[in-house]
């Protein structure tokens, strides 16, 4: 029998272990159930400003996830497949981002496209142009740290990827973007998926760069999370309302997706 | 119709240095042993691999020149390429495989789709069309990478190791299906394989390719009378029997060829068809009179050539079938073997290695 050979017997002590971590996983997200406000649910979640963070957190973080796709894509392949002077720096800077605080990161942002950063005072004299507390820059912000998910589920992936595949391709006469177009994309399909769903979660979570950078402004800036904050101080049974919804909105992407990618 | 090639390519700092021709209608094998340079010049001829000096010219028109800076892309060659691991598209059909050359040249689906099915169709896995790749025998696998690189008519064929990866079984059908397709196929016709086997069975002519060089080039028959290298003596150089196989009262077997009988130990994997039997000519015992000993094959016939190289000596044989014998020079000597002499050949039915053809 399977259960008898040693090495499938479980060690006493993995048990507790795991309980406890899978209690810490779970106690926030029961306590909440617990909390929330559900005699008046409607009225919180229902409500204008409820309504108007979730979607602003649906389209910033579904930006945010299309942005680092494309540009991720470009740069993973370059890290996947040549061999560059400064590879090595330019890896270490593209995770930077992921241990990054997330209020560092929006002061950094600041700095940079600011109106008085590095770009920002650019964009400003030439254009008129004034990126902060606007949607682009809560934008900017998730982009800025969904991007480094982004750049490592797609490098995986093409470099578990059989490149003479795609010369095969062209001997069989494929232009460069057929090859992109029938090979390469459709074989990295579940890795695009995977990079796409982290990108978008962690953009969706984005709190701390959000707040600095993009400030918190209704129907422009503030984001679900944001609005969690703003309402702990003002109406907690709300928070505790919208922390569930966010999770709620994560969870059914995630388990909607399981199968595809998540095993 | 032709190719010449006239190159030398590098890969991780190995050059290979190769200069051939091959005629539309004649099948030539790039053979050599594993590190010799075979891989890099498939990729250099696919387009795959500029070369650092030189120039390909097909059918009159410039594939590649590194002086002038011509360098024809892989997707613009009219060559059709099977790889030796097949290379088959996972995400495809066996149906949409075939179909891909025409797709990426802008034939529409279904036209392509209904050339693709035909092609399968002359190679009988048409039933296994919506297969994906790893739904495929070794067998069917094999045909539709060969459909594959057929269906956009390249001006040449070139075919990376065909039967190194298929089983026993396999090998033998579709060996007799390369080579109809490749008597078919009007072009230009390359094998590259380690096989020699393989080599003097699908080729009209070898080209030996050693340590990034080409060390020798001829026939199969040239190359065996008169081999360049121990590897070409080695490998090429040996004496190879055609024919079905008959089995003897005593349970051994005898191979029947066009020249005569030569007797082998049965092989039990043996149903029906032609075989080949190996025997290195250095397993060849000569005598000036009527050997009485253990071999069970005893042929007589004149000497008609002495190749003497070193300590070794080369005698081919007037003998039915015909043979080469390798002796030593002292050997020659004091047996007293030139052109015309009459002798005797020996060797023992186990020193024939019996292959499936």
């Amino acid at each position: 029998m399977a259960s008898s050979r040693p090495s499938s017997r479980t060690p006493a002590a993995w048990i507790p272990l795991a309980a406890i971590g899978i209690a810490l996983v779970a106690l926030p997200m029961i306590g909440l159930l617990l909390r929330a406000p559900w005699s008046r649910i409607g009225e919180v979640l229902g409500g204008d400003a409820a309504l108007t963070a979730l979607r602003l957190s649906l389209v910033v973080a579904t930006a945010a996830s299309v942005l680092s796709l494309v540009t991720g894509f470009p740069l993973a392949w370059l890290l996947a497949r040549r061999g560059f002077a400064g590879k090595t720096l330019v890896r270490a800077l593209v995770v930077m981002p992921l241990v990054m605080p997330p209020v560092v990161a929006g002061v950094g942002l600041l700095a940079a496209f600011g109106r008085r950063g590095v770009v920002g005072s650019v964009l400003d004299e030439w254009f008129g142009f004034q990126l902060t507390f606007t949607t682009g820059a809560a934008v900017l912000a998730a982009w800025f740290v969904s991007f480094p998910l982004a750049v490592l589920a797609l490098e995986a992936g093409l470099r578990g990827l059989d490149e003479r595949l795609e010369d095969a391709a062209s001997t069989l006469g494929a232009s460069r973007g057929y090859v992109l177009r029938r090979i390469t994309l459709p074989l990295l399909a579940p890795q695009i998926a995977a990079a796409a769903v982290l990108s978008w979660a962690r953009a969706l979570g984005e709190f701390g760069a959000t707040i600095t950078f993009a400030g918190n402004l209704r129907g422009r800036t503030q984001t679900l999370p944001l609005a969690v904050f703003e309402r702990l101080q003002t109406d907690p049974d709300a928070a505790f309302g919208l922390s569930l919804l966010l999770i709620a909105v994560a969870f059914v992407v995630i388990f909607g997706l399981r199968g595809r990618f998540l095993r | 119709m032709s190719i010449t090639v006239d190159v030398v390519s590098r890969r991780d700092s190995f050059d290979v240095e190769a200069a051939f021709e091959a005629a539309a209608g004649e099948t030539v094998a790039l053979l050599g042993p594993n590190g010799s340079g075979k891989s890099t010049l498939v990729a250099t001829i696919a387009g795959l691999l500029p070369p650092v000096r030189g120039r390909i010219e097909l059918e009159g028109s410039l594939l590649d020149d590194a002086r002038s800076g011509t360098h024809v892309s892989s997707d613009r060659r009219p060559v059709g390429v099977v790889f030796q691991d097949l290379l088959l598209f996972p995400h495809l059909s066996a149906l949409e495989n075939v179909a891909f050359p025409l797709r990426a040249r802008g034939v529409a689906r279904s036209e392509a789709h209904r050339r693709a099915l035909g092609l399968l169709g002359r190679f009988d896995v048409d039933q296994r069309a919506h297969a994906r790749p790893s739904e495929l025998s070794g067998g069917e696998a094999q045909r539709v990478a060969l459909a594959r690189a057929l269906i956009a008519e390249p001006k040449l064929l070139l075919l990376d190791e065909p039967l190194s990866a298929l089983d026993v079984g396999a090998r033998t059908r579709i060996r007799d299906l390369l080579r109809e397709e490749l008597r078919r196929f009007p072009g230009v016709r390359i094998i590259v394989t380690h096989d020699p086997v393989e080599a003097t069975t699908l080729a009209d002519r070898l080209v030996l390719l050693e340590g990034g060089r080409i060390t020798d080039v001829g026939t199969p028959d040239e190359i065996r009378t008169r081999p360049r290298t121990r590897y070409a003596a080695d490998l090429v150089g040996v004496n190879a029997f055609q024919g079905p196989l008959d089995r003897l009262e005593d349970g051994s077997g005898a191979i029947v060829t066009d020249g005569g009988r030569i007797i082998v130990a049965w092989p039990e994997w043996y149903e029906r068809g032609d075989v080949i039997g190996v025997l290195r000519p250095p397993d060849v015992t000569l005598s000036i009179e009527l050997p009485m000993g253990s071999a069970r094959n005893v042929l007589r016939g004149v000497v008609r050539s002495v190749v003497i190289d070193g300590q070794r000596a080369r005698v081919r044989l007037a003998t039915s079938p015909e043979l080469i014998a390798e002796i030593t020079a002292g050997s020659v000597e004091r047996l007293g073997l030139r052109d015309g002499v009459e002798t005797w050949a020996s060797f023992k039915a186990v020193e024939v290695d019996v292959l499936p053809l």
